[in-house]
């Protein structure tokens, strides 16, 4: 989670610096904790993960290298998405990390069917899937058939909800109606777990539960965590309407510092330790930054400009 | 031996369930109950485990079938009417359309749509949605007239590494039939020469292939001999063969079932114009249902999609210019 906040910040800084990163800078500061207790708990190459806008931390403990972020952001022709797509839209399905499309909640049941795929094949085993999503994007129908369709068909999912209170500027109140999105879990059929979502133990400890539970065979988990977004909804936004006694609220502690905290209250790390590790964060950054930025631009001559694998099937194409 | 044209697609399915271990199907009643139009009927119980009835939920339906492609299956997805895929809309352009051209992972998923109107079907059970899909990148859209491409165009589709949009017309489903489903002929891209002629060419497919051909056979007793291409798959659309007939005969009648703003028609009308306006002896023309949504009641319906007397009048217009 410090390494995802390393890079999100020199991503933020990139984007204020204007001109190498095309598009918007979209961060989950505030929400690290919540997120990597999730991707720590899930097995690289085996399980499947479905990261969503503010899962920098989630992904980096699943395995991404860096490298796909930077050459993401960049847009260079050698990352995952080689300039076809960008920022945090991307992903190596092949290796168990689906790439978001924009449409909040449509990835619960891609990752559902993965699953689903897996138990046809008798591949399933002991694997799970797992995919994220905000207070905003439960509500829509997406969201709602997705999960629905993962408990009838009792697959080994796990849905992590970051309420972080804002959906873009929208509140909680303006979002939903019910007392706790935790209580959508029960009318789904769906086992649903609450954690402290600025409190690293606290989210690792429900992840931890909620992820074996799905792995031997008890269906799909769903855990809520609440946080304040530190931040706006991307980089372009200032979040002037999250109103200021929200961030001194309890929500509103940083869990990067809470971390710290309890890391050095139990004996764990202390702050020096801490800091060699922010100091090798910024080594791995550096070089990885400095590798995308070489590396070559996508070329619209070079570009196939075909959206079918099929290519005699490319209209226009005369091979 | 006869086969009705929805014998024939139960029988690709059958057929693509046995061939390949990865195929499944995916849908709403599909299963013991066989499919609200009976394309299913008996492959629950021959295909163990692989046929299942899915809740209503077409988004999720389609974002399943994703995901299960992704992993290497190769998902038959049954709409119980085309109307409803709009439901499925965002996963069908967003995420299946979207898959390879982002990730380099092909999505093989044929989604089956009952599409097109039958008398009392009414404003949502009578859609024909291959304009609509066609527009979007990332999709193959095919659109069977006859009960062997039923049969071969499927069993085509569920081979391909690419989402396909397969349409299939209710109206044509049980009085279509065939005394065999003959051989695996032209591939899907391909359109075919349903009628050859001199006079005018009529460019049409699924159900509105038999109303042109019914058209053309009373030109035939006026001395016009049309010429009627089966494009068979609008997207890929094969502009070759409609092309190589305009050439033949001067003339187009583009004719559909579907809305008539844009869409498939206007496509073939924008195609023909601007590679071809030099071969044109009049101004192309292009026959489409009407701009309303699709009325119950048969007086209606019959006069709001293209007939034969109304394809025969646009083709005598084309004629007489």
């Amino acid at each position: 989670m410090q390494l995802s906040r390393q890079v999100e910040e020199k991503l933020g800084s990139l984007y204020r610096s204007g001109g190498r990163i095309v598009g918007g800078v979209y961060l989950g500061k505030g929400q690290e904790a919540f997120s990597a207790a999730l991707g720590v708990q899930l097995v690289g190459g085996r399980d499947v993960y479905g990261p969503l806008i503010r899962d920098q931390a989630g992904r980096i403990a699943f395995g991404e290298p860096l490298l796909d972020c930077f050459r993401t952001y960049l847009g260079t022709a050698t990352g995952p998405m080689r300039g076809r797509d960008g920022n945090i839209h991307r992903g190596r399905p092949k290796e168990g990390m689906l790439a978001m499309i924009s449409h909040l909640g449509a990835l619960v049941s891609v990752v559902t069917g993965v699953l689903f795929a897996r138990r046809l094949r008798g591949s399933l085993g002991d694997t799970v899937g797992a995919t994220s999503i905000g207070d905003g994007g439960t509500s829509t129908g997406a969201f709602h058939e997705g999960m629905n369709l993962a408990a009838v068909e009792k697959l080994p999912l796990i849905v992590s909800v970051a309420n972080n209170q804002f959906a873009y500027s929208t509140p909680n109140s303006r979002q939903f109606a019910c007392e706790d999105l935790l209580s959508r879990a029960e009318g789904y059929g769906v086992r649903g777990w609450s954690v402290a979502g600025t409190d690293l133990a606290s989210c690792l400890k429900g992840f931890r539960a909620a992820v074996a539970a799905a792995r031997s065979g008890s269906g799909p988990q769903m855990v809520v965590g609440r946080m304040l977004r530190l931040g706006g909804h991307g980089e372009h936004d200032d979040a002037s309407y999250v109103p200021e006694e929200a961030r001194f609220s309890h929500l509103g502690q940083d869990c990067l510092m809470v971390a710290e905290k309890t890391l050095a209250a139990r004996g764990l790390a202390s702050a020096e330790v801490v800091k060699g590790w922010e100091q090798e964060g910024r080594k791995l950054i550096d070089a990885a930054i400095a590798q995308a930025g070489r590396e070559p631009l996508p070329d619209p001559y070079r570009e196939r400009w075909d959206a079918l694998s099929t290519s005699h099937l490319v209209e226009g194409r005369s091979e | 031996m006869s086969l009705t044209y929805l014998e024939a697609i139960r029988e690709a399915q059958y057929e693509a369930l046995r061939q390949n271990a990865d195929v499944f199907l995916y849908g709403q009643d599909i299963g013991a109950f066989g499919g609200a139009f009976k394309a299913t009927k008996g492959l629950a119980r021959e295909f163990p485990g692989r046929v299942f009835d899915s809740p209503i939920s077409e988004d999720a339906m389609v974002g399943l079938a994703v995901g299960a492609a992704i992993e290497g299956a190769r998902p038959i997805l049954e709409m119980q009417f085309a109307d409803f895929s709009s439901v499925g809309f965002n996963q069908i352009v967003n995420q299946a359309g979207t898959q390879y051209w982002r990730t380099d992972v092909p999505c093989p998923i044929t989604i089956r749509l009952p599409s097109g109107g039958t008398p009392g079907s009414g404003p949502f059970h009578s859609q024909s949605m291959e304009s609509i899909y066609a527009h979007y990148p990332g999709l193959v859209i095919v659109t069977p007239a006859t009960v062997e491409d039923a049969y071969w165009m499927l069993l085509d589709s569920v081979e391909l590494n690419d989402p396909v949009m397969f349409c299939e017309h209710k109206f044509l489903y049980y009085h279509l039939k065939a005394d065999s489903l003959g051989e695996r002929s032209l591939p899907i891209g391909k359109a075919r020469i349903a009628r050859p002629g001199r006079h005018a060419t009529v460019v049409t497919y699924s159900a509105m292939l038999h109303e042109a051909l019914k058209s053309a056979e009373e030109l035939q007793l006026d001395g016009y001999q049309i010429e009627v291409v089966d494009l068979r798959s609008v997207k890929p659309m094969d502009t070759d063969t409609i092309l190589a007939s305009v050439a033949r005969t001067g003339r187009l009648l583009a004719v559909g079932e579907s809305f008539p703003w844009g869409g498939v028609t206007a496509e073939i009308v924008a195609r023909v114009s601007a590679e071809a306006f030099h071969l044109l002896d009049a101004p192309p023309m292009r026959l489409n249902s009407k701009d309303t949504p699709i009325p119950y009641h048969p007086n209606l319906w019959k006069s709001h999609r293209p007939t034969v007397t109304t394809i025969s009048d646009a083709v005598r217009r084309l004629l007489r210019y």
